[in-house]
């Protein structure tokens, strides 16, 4: 069916074999990943990285791979034509400022729940009375929980930590 | 600097690999040394002498340091994955930034927890002189792999990028910290 549609000439050209002024063969490399439709996305990856370069970067990967190398090149392309100085080092840089300041911030809110935790534990053998604590069970003055007030924080920290996070990387 | 682009000197590598004179006005001379080969290959492998000619001349002298040492990165982190290139080292990293935030979140949650419990105990004898330090970050989720976004998120970092060599963007490779399968220097 594609044969004889392509021999014909039914079939318009995938986007690279458009912008190369060339015929769009059977075999071609690109037209799995450039439609017609998406002019631009070949445009940008020819720009930075040449059409002949990616077409043996494509030829090199068994084919289960080359889609998401496609995808790959086309989110690198786009960041060097936006910033030709940087292109994805930009990026990089950008998000490992950000893990920076969240590890700072989490350490800081860390130590004041330790703190907090710890002053919590302290204040009860000074007072006969607490009825009301709700984090308290049994006797507090007669307790030091500190241990185990911390191994409940690590193990309410683990159940936050998730090994299989959405592992979709492309949503172009 | 200015003569070892002289045709007397050695070649810078971009020229040597090239198997071309190098002239005076090379554009590749000052940022691809002699002694770093493997530099200009990754670059050539990738991106093409003619492209990163290309590139380099649309941009200011002063910006062509920076943009062929992200080249430089990119070019390698595609050579060591043809599949991903440096976007696998993106998408490590924005995992990271989700998990500390969520982590963030869960700690901040304990705080205000505490800080009820605390409050509720009613202890009048205490001074209760709690302070509620940590800032969440601005309401910036992330989302994945949006050029447009990851980009202007990148912008404000743009005058603190590193201007060593190529060996100071070692300390960019995510992998070479967060993931145990590659070995490590070139």
């Amino acid at each position: 069916m594609k044969e004889s549609s392509r021999k014909q000439g039914a079939a318009s050209p995938c986007a690279a074999c458009k912008l190369l002024r060339r015929r769009c063969a059977q075999d071609c490399v690109f037209s799995p990943y450039f439609p017609a439709d998406e002019p631009q996305k070949f445009a940008n990856v020819h720009r930075v990285f040449g059409a002949s370069n990616v077409n043996k970067m494509l030829q090199e990967l068994p084919i289960h791979q080359r889609g998401d190398a496609v995808s790959s090149m086309v989110y690198e392309a786009n960041a060097r034509v936006r910033d030709p100085v940087y292109g994805c080092v930009g990026a990089i840089s950008s998000l490992q400022q950000q893990i920076d300041v969240l590890q700072a911030q989490l350490a800081l809110a860390q130590a004041e729940v330790v703190h907090l935790r710890v002053r919590q534990s302290t204040n009860f053998p000074g007072h006969g009375l607490c009825p009301d604590s709700p984090s308290s069970s049994g006797s507090p003055s007669s307790k030091q929980v500190s241990p185990q007030d911390n191994k409940g924080m690590f193990s309410h920290m683990d159940i936050v930590d998730e090994a299989s996070l959405g592992e979709s990387m492309w949503s172009c | 600097m200015a003569s070892s682009s002289n045709s007397y000197n050695s070649p810078c590598a971009a020229c040597k690999f090239l198997r071309r004179k190098c002239m005076p006005g090379c554009i590749f001379a000052p940022y691809f040394p002699p002694e770093e080969p493997h530099k200009f290959a990754n670059v050539h492998k990738i991106f093409g002498a003619s492209n990163v000619t290309k590139l380099l001349n649309e941009l200011l002298p002063h910006q062509r340091e920076d943009a062929v040492n992200s080249l430089a990165y990119e070019a390698e982190a595609r050579v060591r994955d043809p599949v991903y290139g440096c976007v696998g080292a993106i998408s490590y990293l924005q995992r990271q930034v989700h998990r500390l935030q969520k982590e963030l979140d869960a700690a901040n949650a304990d705080l205000a927890h505490y800080g009820l419990s605390t409050s509720a105990a009613g202890a009048p004898g205490n001074v209760v002189d709690l302070v509620f330090q940590p800032q969440p970050l601005p309401s910036q989720q992330l989302p994945p792999l949006n050029p447009v976004y990851r980009l202007s998120g990148a912008s404000p970092v743009m005058n603190q990028m590193p201007r060593g060599t190529g060996g100071s963007y070692g300390t960019f490779l995510p992998w070479n910290n967060g993931h145990d399968q590659q070995g490590g220097n070139m």
